[in-house]
């Protein structure tokens, strides 16, 4: 029906879409394709390069003279320059001005009358006729070709020695209850606020409506000395997981009541009408009639509250601390970034498991996603 | 841990529970303190008249009373907290704001949050509508769609992570393995450490916040492009209207409205913007910003309340012009109805 559909600009426009996905996906390809590979090979190429055979020079050093052994009059050291690992050494040297100098399976002449001989399979030997002296062993350096590895290490490694494993069940310990609380409060809400007449409801959507934007930080430091005087009459500490769930949920409540409430007001007024008519009270119609037909709405909210609640560091730090023990998936990500700030294997490994949830959450759901989004946005402009 | 679960499960039951109970009970004894079923004509419409004036505040005391708590009580807090000292104990006037106005790094702060201010929300609003308009006309449109909206779920410290990925640094001569370098270096430009430019970091840690938000903004504005009438674009069309045209003099300013609702959400978020800067640089190399810089005079400055507060207040008093905007329009829209 529209004739730019048909002309040749449409290319233009597939190509420009196609570019513009690229963008917004390779960021997190590039983190997934390298939390699987090899952290030998992530350290040294871009993982763009993941999947050809990376050749890469590096020095090691031969045993030292202590392990020589003496054979047909003659002393050797020999072993293996890649201790197992597969690849190729393609060339040698031992200067490191001309580090590849030697092809493999030659024979250097070293400076002290000693020979060297290193395999493709980087088996090596040192001969000399007399016994070789000193403490340190010869260094070599090779140019080796591996081939692309990937590999769950990574993964085995953050989930074990990084404690990752701990933070995933405390960020699903926060999130979960924190999602579900409010639900139940703001439906309630919701309702009085859609289809109860009471004198001063306009003002409380009008104040629901601007603690919207309210800024978290306001709340930090009075509730943070809340908490801790809490804390204190009662002997409990301040840091507790119902603390951070009811943060959360008062948190989450203004968003949730204004969905619901927009969505609540929409529906017919003719199917409450039938109901009370039929002599259903107030708590029958909500519980029997809203509740079931409020569904896409609710869905809708669980899903924001989940993200957010999942993917928050400020409310989490702040309400349940930063001890090991009670780190969420978030801040384990911010401390890892400061210790292990280029051990990229176990940066993206670790970032990969914080985001999996969501993602997954994301792609079963998105549908209600979209549909809360616009309820909350465009209605509400 | 395996105890932590069952008592966050406990908990989760008891506080679902506890609502139902809630809800129920003081309905049932309400029914029960003023009935109306089987009384005369004039008590039943008395007793009803009450129930009917409780009710409403019996479904709303518990999300008042949540709301209360942990948005409005803290707003007035905070202003207190930010006229006293360190503690919390002795009023010192404004001290904690005549500090701040001086302070370097105050003032890197506001400045640095007035770039994010003009580039994010304008960035993310552009891109947004510019693939809404673009994605409508194919058939995969959707998909495409999808792959663009996916930052959204994504944390803004795992945004970190994978947005350090591809500015990390190695020294010239060294094979890069972040992405952007690796393209600088292939055209021939030496490698540069990004995120310790000054003046230029902000824009590469801004970037991130752009790529989240693309995708809300673009979901939005797609439904709205989709809600412009037909007739309007036919009509330039048989005018003789371009492509440009239609879109930029027919389609956009039919979607002022949604446009501006996009706009003042991204300000909003990028008002309380946090944890991108501290996974990035910390507010290192001059990129500090205010919800940040709260959050070290929270904790790390020594835990001074007073000034922590006192900034807080700041990000407060830049978020009004958009509360009451959407205050005015939420009246608006309820007139209409």
């Amino acid at each position: 029906m529209n004739p730019a559909t048909r002309s040749p600009l449409m290319w233009v426009v597939h190509l420009s879409v196609l570019l513009i996905v690229a963008l917004w996906t390779l960021p997190t390809a590039g983190l997934l394709i390298s939390s699987l590979r090899d952290k030998d090979q992530l350290a040294v190429s871009g993982w763009w390069t993941a999947l050809s055979t990376s050749s890469q020079n590096t020095v090691v050093r031969a045993p030292g003279p202590e392990s020589q052994v003496e054979r047909e009059g003659k002393f050797v050291i020999s072993g293996n320059l890649l201790e197992g690992q597969p690849g190729q050494i393609s060339a040698f040297g031992f200067n490191s001005r001309e580090p590849t100098a030697f092809k493999a399976g030659e024979t250097a002449e070293l400076n002290d009358g000693e020979k060297l001989t290193v395999q493709a399979d980087g088996n090596f030997e040192i001969v000399s006729d007399k016994k070789m002296e000193g403490s340190r062993g010869q260094r070599v350096f090779v140019t080796a070709s591996s081939p692309p590895r990937f590999t769950f290490d990574n993964y085995a490694e953050v989930l074990g020695a990084e404690n990752i494993g701990r933070s995933f069940i405390n960020s699903l310990t926060v999130a979960v209850p924190a999602t579900i609380i409010p639900i139940m409060i703001a439906a309630f809400a919701a309702y009085a606020l859609a289809w109860m007449p009471f004198p001063g409801r306009a003002i409380l959507i009008a104040v629901v409506v601007g603690l919207l934007v309210v800024p978290l930080q306001m709340s930090l430091i009075p509730l943070l000395k809340l908490y801790n005087g809490v804390g204190t009459i009662l002997g409990v500490p301040a840091k507790t997981y119902v603390g951070i769930w009811l943060a959360h949920t008062g948190f989450g409540l203004p968003l949730a009541i204004y969905l619901l409430r927009n969505y609540m007001a929409g529906l017919p007024r003719e199917i409450m009408e039938s109901a009370r008519v039929d002599g259903a009270s107030d708590f029958d119609i909500f519980v029997k009639i809203i509740l079931p037909l409020s569904f896409p709405a609710l869905a809708s909210f669980a899903i924001f509250q989940f993200l957010w609640t999942w993917n928050d560091l400020l409310v989490a730090i702040v309400f349940l601390g930063a001890g090991p023990d009670e780190l969420v998936l978030t801040g384990r990500l911010v401390n890892l970034l400061g210790s292990r700030g280029g051990n990229w294997e176990i940066l993206t490994a670790s970032a990969f498991i914080t985001i999996i949830v969501p993602l997954i959450v994301f792609f079963s759901l998105q549908r209600y996603l979209v549909r809360g989004l616009l309820a909350g946005s465009v209605k509400g402009g | 841990m395996l105890f932590q679960l069952v008592k966050a499960a406990g908990f989760m039951l008891g506080g679902v529970i506890g609502c139902a109970a809630y809800f129920w009970g003081t309905s049932f004894i309400l029914d029960l303190m003023f009935p109306s079923k089987g009384k005369s004509g004039a008590v039943a419409s008395r007793n009803l008249r009450i129930t009917n004036a409780i009710r409403p505040w019996l479904f709303l005391g518990p999300a008042l009373l949540a709301l209360t708590v942990y948005l409005i009580y803290p707003v007035f807090m905070s202003l207190w907290y930010s006229v006293h000292d360190r503690a919390g104990q002795n009023f010192v006037g404004v001290s904690n704001y005549a500090w701040m106005v001086n302070d370097g790094e105050f003032r890197q702060s506001i400045y640095n949050n007035f770039l994010w201010l003009l580039v994010v929300p304008a960035l993310a609003t552009f891109f947004g509508l510019v693939i809404a308009a673009l994605t409508d006309r194919i058939w995969w449109g959707n998909i495409a769609k999808t792959l663009i909206f996916m930052p959204m779920a994504i944390s803004f410290v795992g945004a970190a992570v994978i947005w350090k990925f591809i500015y990390d640094f190695r020294p010239e001569g060294a094979e890069q393995i972040g992405l952007l370098n690796a393209i600088v270096v292939a055209f021939g430009g030496a490698p540069q450490a990004w995120i310790t430019l000054p003046f230029w970091n902000n824009f590469f840690l801004m970037a991130i916040l752009v790529w989240i938000q693309t995708g809300f903004a673009m979901v939005i504005l797609s439904a709205a492009l989709r809600g412009i009438p037909e007739e309007t674009i036919e009509a330039a069309v048989i005018d003789g209207a371009n492509g440009w045209q239609i879109f930029f003099k027919i389609m956009v300013p039919q979607i002022w409205g949604t446009i501006a609702v996009v706009w003042t959400t991204i300000t909003i978020l990028v008002l309380k913007v946090f944890d991108i800067v501290l996974a990035m640089t910390n507010g290192q190399w001059q990129s500090q910003v205010l919800a940040n810089l709260m959050f070290d005079w929270m904790f790390r400055g020594g835990g001074d309340f007073g000034r922590g507060a006192a900034i807080a207040v700041v990000i407060m008093i830049l978020v009004i012009p958009i509360m009451v905007w959407n205050i005015r329009n939420a009246a608006k829209e309820m007139k209409g109805h």
